[in-house]
């Protein structure tokens, strides 16, 4: 009993298989999340806008530049 | 096991953009600085200069019209002060920015692992870290590079937002594409002529792209062409720190982790035993 449990603990993590897709696919929520952080940081108040005014732009306005995203 | 490499993607994503910060403050800004300065002389010059970079009426497109300010009011003092927006406002900007590509660093380390070959841990993140400056920073910089303040004219911003992520999202998916071909022909073709065929694909893919887009070509009369280049240096030079950071540190990072693990487990043998 005792030696079948080591035998499994002992197998090398080296070979072991990938993540299950199924259980990395809940996290995609974050991934949409950052991509929304992104939105903000590169787009907002640019091309398309979700709050009204210029202040989201204007605080971002020199990293949106640097950080290559299409100003104005 | 997911949430350990989100977490550890965006702590790195920290890293990386306290280090792309510091590059931001030392070699962007002064460029950011000088190109102020040559559209401020410029719209001394053309008095009327509607499409300037104050933000006013004209910097909106039409389908904003209802929040554009006057030419009048866009004279009056600004809604964020220059010492804000290159100091709270760029840090804040690459901070989330880094931060946010962690994440999804970690995320796509999570599906690529043991995926796209037996590279172990650092190797993996380092791999993803050179398609990903190719994928989403290099290739879709050469058809729309970036552009300092004074380029630029405010009527095409839509289409010229809209023409920069098409071709981030084709010059994406084309990599991913790539490297899904490269893992189905390792097996035939051996390691190395499917890496090469795979990145030939993609680069076959992406001049296709670049041939097709339309180029848009704002430079203003009379802008330095120095300070267009030294611009683009160092934005570049801003997305290499923070590619290499996520790179490199979640590499190693993941791999102590494993280690440890391993460590765990095989001290947990012993104590069976």
């Amino acid at each position: 009993m005792s030696d079948t449990a080591a035998v499994q603990v002992a197998a090398p993590p080296a070979i072991a298989a990938p993540l299950p897709l199924r259980d990395i696919a809940p996290w995609t929520i974050f991934g949409l999340l950052m991509l929304l952080a992104l939105y903000f940081v590169g787009v907002e108040e640019g091309a398309t806008a979700l709050f009204s005014g210029m202040y989201v732009h204007e605080f971002v306005h020199d990293g949106r530049h640097l950080l290559g995203f299409p100003c104005h | 096991m997911v949430r350990d490499l989100l977490v550890r993607g965006m702590l790195v994503g920290i890293v990386a953009g306290l280090l792309a910060f510091a590059c931001a403050k030392l070699i962007g800004e002064p460029q950011v600085d000088r190109a102020i300065a040559f559209e401020q002389a410029e719209s001394g010059q053309t008095s009327a200069a509607p499409h300037t970079h104050d933000h006013g009426a004209a910097s909106m497109p039409a389908g904003h019209a209802g929040m554009a300010m006057s030419p009048q009011e866009a004279a009056e003092p600004e809604l964020v002060s220059r010492a804000t927006q290159a100091g709270l406002g760029l840090f804040t900007g690459v901070m989330v920015y880094c931060t946010a590509f962690g994440g999804l660093f970690g995320l796509v380390f999570a599906v690529a692992d043991r995926r796209i070959g037996r590279l172990g841990p650092r190797g993996t993140a380092a791999l993803l870290a050179v398609l990903g400056l190719i994928a989403v920073s290099l290739v879709p910089a050469l058809k729309y590079p970036p552009n300092p303040p004074a380029v630029g004219e405010a009527e095409t911003i839509a289409t010229r937002t809209g023409f920069y992520f098409l071709m981030l999202l084709l010059s994406v998916v084309a990599m991913t594409a790539a490297v899904m071909l490269r893992q189905r022909l390792a097996g035939r073709h051996g390691a190395w002529n499917a890496a090469l065929i795979a990145g030939a694909a993609y680069a076959v893919a992406m001049a296709a792209a670049l041939a097709v887009l339309p180029a848009v070509n704002e430079v203003p009369d009379g802008f330095p062409a120095t300070l267009l280049w030294q611009f683009r240096m160092a934005a570049l030079g801003m997305q290499v720190v923070m590619w290499a950071t996520l790179g490199l540190l979640f590499g190693w990072l993941t791999e102590r982790a494993a280690a440890q693990q391993r460590r765990a487990a095989f001290g947990g043998v012993a104590a069976l035993r």
